[in-house]
């Protein structure tokens, strides 16, 4: 352990005393009155390490012997995660303070799961894998009922909570599994020894390991608890679920395949491809069924999960590269529909059944826009930005011989361009009732009016990430 | 003016944004200022469209007003139009004006109303000028969605249901194109058309899933594109979007689904299947003949039993697409030469005839044809126009829908009597479903008591017909006005389409 090491984790290091810094300092002056300004300091050291991390990081380091890597790969992956909490924690505070359940702790577990992202997509041994992966989901666990005295909160973090170890429990096996036949539990030890005849236990183990990651991506068949998940939890934290966390687990699980088994992509591609296809499908057909939002968009992201995973299936460079342009398009369309969701209320009442939507466009035209504008975005339809990170993925996969899955993925677009269209048939077409009313605070607006022009002007040159994601794809697939 | 497509195509864009960005309120005067400024940039984009034609030299068959910039994954921005393309910017930026002018009497929503055609010009017009495969697909998806808008908001009764049918079908077809597109891609290398143009698909036998494709890739992409622009078109079976979307549109949005909208699956046809697939589009042309006289001879039997008078002139419109399929794919001079006549002079008896239906609409509020008769006596000059361009839509000599019909029949016969003859009893069912909708409308007596204090068309509807009728007689009495600009380009299509082909023997052979 040297310095070296310490100022490879350096930002991970800010972070976690930062956590332990706040969390004095919150239990030491004003509890929960001061969980404002933590939230906004929060955000703000959030923006400053992406900004850092961004800016500052270059080449490729290792730390402590191989457990912690830092790359382009995972610089990208941190910097989309940063930005993403940050937007999630600024939308998010008007909600919960109204609601009087800004709790100072809220902030701070959100830092320490974000932690755990960031050991995530950093990981070179399974077990750091192991411990960013607990580190980031009991934080979660909390999260998901941080409401302590809704049942539906309540119930939500729990199902989480068992759910979520049964799949570490699937996780675990598979990585002593690994371990057993490898003979180490450090990714570039793993690859070494996959040269002729891969032993049938390190499948298995690669397979288990696979399905514990797919329930964190929310893949079907492992996604059943999303939408209760995603139902039960404060709208807030359902907006973080919704980002950050997926964006760690398709970087740990892309850096998983590639840093260890990428000698033998034919094995898990098909897993993946199979995956996919499932997710695109499951999360097409059951969302058209939905009445409560914040479900639909528990099966969208199942779906988008579904496309993600398309790319990586595909087992190259340009398909690691076609992920992460799509998670990063994927994290800016929700955070900007959930600073809608956000916002929907009656009488000072959340309200989560689109049917409420009826005739918003009469009543606030700019918002309806707005959210018009995402909801095609994220159907896939151009020239909105959504349709570009799909159109990359399905590149990626035709590229790589995959066409059937293409094929498949074009059909499910068009299944779920339905329920989008729903919404904005509820929002333009619908008859005139009592409705919705939509509070928003101004650093809500502000992100959600950005958003939507970040989908329209994004055709442009896409801000540019898909250059930075070639970079940090090139350094995963060698 | 190097940039002149993209200023074209842009202008109505940069209106739409003016008007969702800066005008405010929704009181008379905002709406009447959102209609001039509409107006006001359709005009300018026809205007400046002028010298597209003026500059556009017929004899060069390549690619004019070219333009190129860097974009985003590889792809490029790249504009340009040849003999093919440049008479369907010309009827885009003509079309939208009198579009404009004719929805003058909306009432809803005006400022989003017009904002949605703006967006839908430039999109047309991005579809005809692209020159690089993903644009030319984000323009022509894209257009899916202020038309979806127009359809949901500002339709009849059952617009929700039209609105989503329209968009999940036509959506449909436009994936499988995007993955042929990628595909495609790969196997060239590029997504530039003129490029692609000079590429040569394989066209091999191969077995996929253990079935033997003849025509091999070249096929499998044909099937793929044909997807997207049958529906598009739209050719029989795929048909059925069409009446709904017509009937539960708006004047404005009938129009513009017929006139210009319906081209973009022809235009396809013409710079995607046929010149890039040579083969398959030998080998699959009978399919499509088939198809074509089917849609001809079956959809104007439909249309003889419609009592709605939009829902007759849309299955009026699929009839009049099946000449275009069928002239397109004879792939000799006259047949492609009479496709392109007959979707430029449907565009203006198709708008015509909707906006005739739009103005007693207006009086009326009813599409029903049981509804009216003997208007002739009320509205003399509107019996006239419905004369017009009744006869028009029949084939007339002397007007334009009679070059159309009969270069194509005239390709067609070349290629295949059988679909020939069986097409040109299609004359003679537009002639009776036409005549006799006149006759149930406008003849007669006048009885029904609803209709006794109708009035006849303002100044305003006179002159948004106006236009239409010159341009329909024009283009009867001297087509070679279009001819001489589309036809070295299309003589170079034929041609090379030829050279592509396997020799004589195998032609034959795949052909019967």
């Amino acid at each position: 352990m040297t310095s070296a090491d310490f100022s490879t984790v350096l930002p991970e290091l800010v972070l976690a005393i930062y956590a332990m810094g706040a969390l004095m300092f919150g239990v030491y002056t004003g509890k929960d009155k001061v969980a404002p300004l933590i939230a906004w300091a929060t955000a703000g050291l959030f923006l400053a390490l992406a900004l850092w991390i961004g800016v500052a990081g270059e080449g490729e380091r290792t730390a402590f012997g191989g457990l912690f890597n830092d790359d382009p790969f995972a610089r990208f992956a941190k910097v989309t995660i940063l930005i993403s909490a940050s937007a999630v924690l600024i939308i998010g505070q008007d909600y919960m303070v109204r609601r009087d359940m800004l709790r100072f702790e809220y902030p701070v577990l959100m830092v320490l799961s974000v932690i755990g992202m960031m050991v995530m997509v950093s990981a070179g041994d399974l077990m750091s894998l192991y411990m960013g992966l607990e580190l980031q989901s009991l934080a979660l666990y909390v999260l998901a009922s941080v409401r302590r005295d809704s049942v539906k909160s309540t119930e939500a973090g729990l199902k989480y909570f068992v759910l979520g170890a049964l799949s570490s429990g699937l996780l675990l096996y598979g990585a002593s599994l690994t371990y057993g036949f490898a003979g180490t539990t450090q990714f570039s030890g793993i690859l070494s020894t996959l040269s002729g005849e891969v032993p049938l236990g390190l499948l298995f183990g690669l397979v288990f390991m696979l399905a514990g990651l797919a329930f964190k991506v929310s893949a079907a068949p492992f996604h059943m608890w999303t939408p209760d998940v995603y139902e039960g939890s404060p709208t807030p934290v359902t907006a973080f679920f919704a980002t950050a966390p997926k964006v760690a687990a398709m970087g740990l699980l892309a850096r998983l395949l590639h840093d260890a088994f990428g000698g033998i992509p034919a094995d898990w591609s098909q897993v993946l491809a199979a995956l996919a296809v499932v997710s695109m499908f499951l999360g097409a057909v059951a969302a058209i069924g939905q009445k409560d939002i914040k479900r639909l968009m528990a099966y969208s992201s199942i779906a988008h999960m579904g496309y993600a995973l398309m790319g990586l299936a595909s087992g190259t460079a340009e398909g690691v590269t076609a992920m992460l342009v799509y998670m990063a398009i994927y994290v800016t369309m929700n955070v900007g529909t959930f600073a809608f969701i956000l916002s929907m209320e009656r009488d000072g009442r959340p309200v989560t059944d689109i049917a409420t939507l009826n005739m918003f466009s009469k009543k606030e035209p700019l918002k309806a826009l707005a959210l018009l504008v995402l909801m095609f975005s994220l159907a896939g339809v151009p020239p909105m930005v959504g349709f570009f990170g799909k159109f990359y993925v399905l590149k990626a996969a035709v590229d790589a011989g995959m066409t059937w899955l293409a094929l498949a993925g074009a059909v499910a677009s068009v299944i779920g361009a339905f329920y989008y269209l729903r919404i904005v048939f509820f929002m333009y077409f619908g008859k005139e009732n009592e409705g919705v009313e939509s509070r928003m605070a101004p650093a809500q607006w502000a992100v959600m009016v950005a958003v939507a022009v970040i989908m329209v002007v994004g055709i442009v040159n896409l801000f540019g990430i898909q250059p930075m994601a070639a970079i940090a794809a090139e350094a995963l697939v060698r | 003016m190097d940039n002149l497509l993209s200023i074209i195509t842009f202008i109505p864009a940069v209106a739409a944004a003016i008007l969702a960005l800066f005008l405010r309120g929704n009181d008379a005067a905002a709406q009447r200022n959102a209609k001039w400024l509409a107006l006001l940039a359709t005009t300018a984009t026809f205007l400046v469209s002028i010298f597209v034609l003026t500059g556009f030299d017929p004899q060069n068959t390549g690619f004019q007003f070219v333009e190129e910039y860097d974009w985003i994954l590889g792809l490029k921005y790249k504009m340009g139009v040849d003999g093919i393309s440049v008479l369907f910017v010309m009827l885009t930026t003509f079309l939208m004006p009198i579009t404009i002018a004719a929805c003058w009497s909306v009432e809803t929503r005006v400022k989003e109303y017009m904002i949605a055609f703006l967006m839908l010009e430039t999109l047309m017009l991005g579809v005809f000028c692209a020159l690089d495969m993903v644009l030319f697909y984000l323009f022509f998806e894209a257009g899916l969605i202020p038309m979806f808008l127009i359809i949901g908001i500002w339709g009849g009764k059952d617009r929700i249901y039209a609105a989503f049918k329209f968009f999940l079908y036509t959506f449909l077809g436009s994936v499988l194109m995007l993955v042929a597109m990628i595909a495609m891609y790969l196997d060239a290398g590029t997504t530039d058309i003129p490029s692609l143009l000079a590429h040569n698909f394989a066209s091999d036998d191969m077995v996929l899933l253990g079935f033997h494709i003849v025509g091999g890739l070249q096929t499998l992409l044909w099937l793929a594109f044909f997807a997207s622009f049958a529906v598009k078109m739209p050719m029989w079976p795929v048909h059925t979007w069409l009446p709904d979307a017509h009937v539960q549109a708006p004047t404005a949005g009938s129009v513009v689904l017929a006139a210009i909208l319906l081209k973009m699956g022809g235009y396809g046809f013409l710079r995607f299947s046929l010149p890039m697939f040579p083969v398959a589009s030998d080998l699959l042309a009978p399919l499509v003949f088939w198809m074509s006289a089917i849609a001809i001879v079956y959809t104007s039997l439909v249309a003889l039993a419609q009592q709605d008078m939009k829902k007759l002139i849309a299955y009026s419109s699929v009839a009049h697409m099946g000449y275009v399929t069928m002239g397109i794919f004879a792939a000799n001079q006259q047949g492609i030469d009479g496709a392109i006549f007959q979707m430029l002079s449907h565009g203006f008896i198709s708008g015509a005839l909707f906006l005739c239906v739009g103005v007693i609409y207006d009086r009326m509020h009813t599409r029903d044809i049981d509804a009216y008769g003997g208007l002739v006596n009320r509205m003399p000059a509107y019996a006239l126009v419905f004369m017009f361009f009744t006869m028009a839509n029949v084939g007339l000599p002397g007007t334009s829908g009679f070059i159309g019909e009969f270069l194509t029949l005239m390709g067609i016969f070349q290629v295949n009597t059988w679909v020939a003859a069986v097409a040109t009893t299609g004359v003679i069912l537009s002639a009776a479903y036409a005549l006799w909708l006149y006759r149930r409308v406008v003849m007669g007596e006048l009885v029904k008591e609803a209709l006794k204090s109708i009035t006849d068309m303002t100044r305003r509807e006179k002159a948004i017909f106006a236009p239409l009728i010159a341009m329909t007689l024009l283009l009867g009495v001297y087509p070679s006005l279009v001819t001489d600009i589309i036809g070295p380009s299309v003589s170079a299509l034929v041609s090379e389409h030829q050279a592509a082909l396997p020799p004589k023997g195998d032609t034959q052979l795949a052909q019967n």
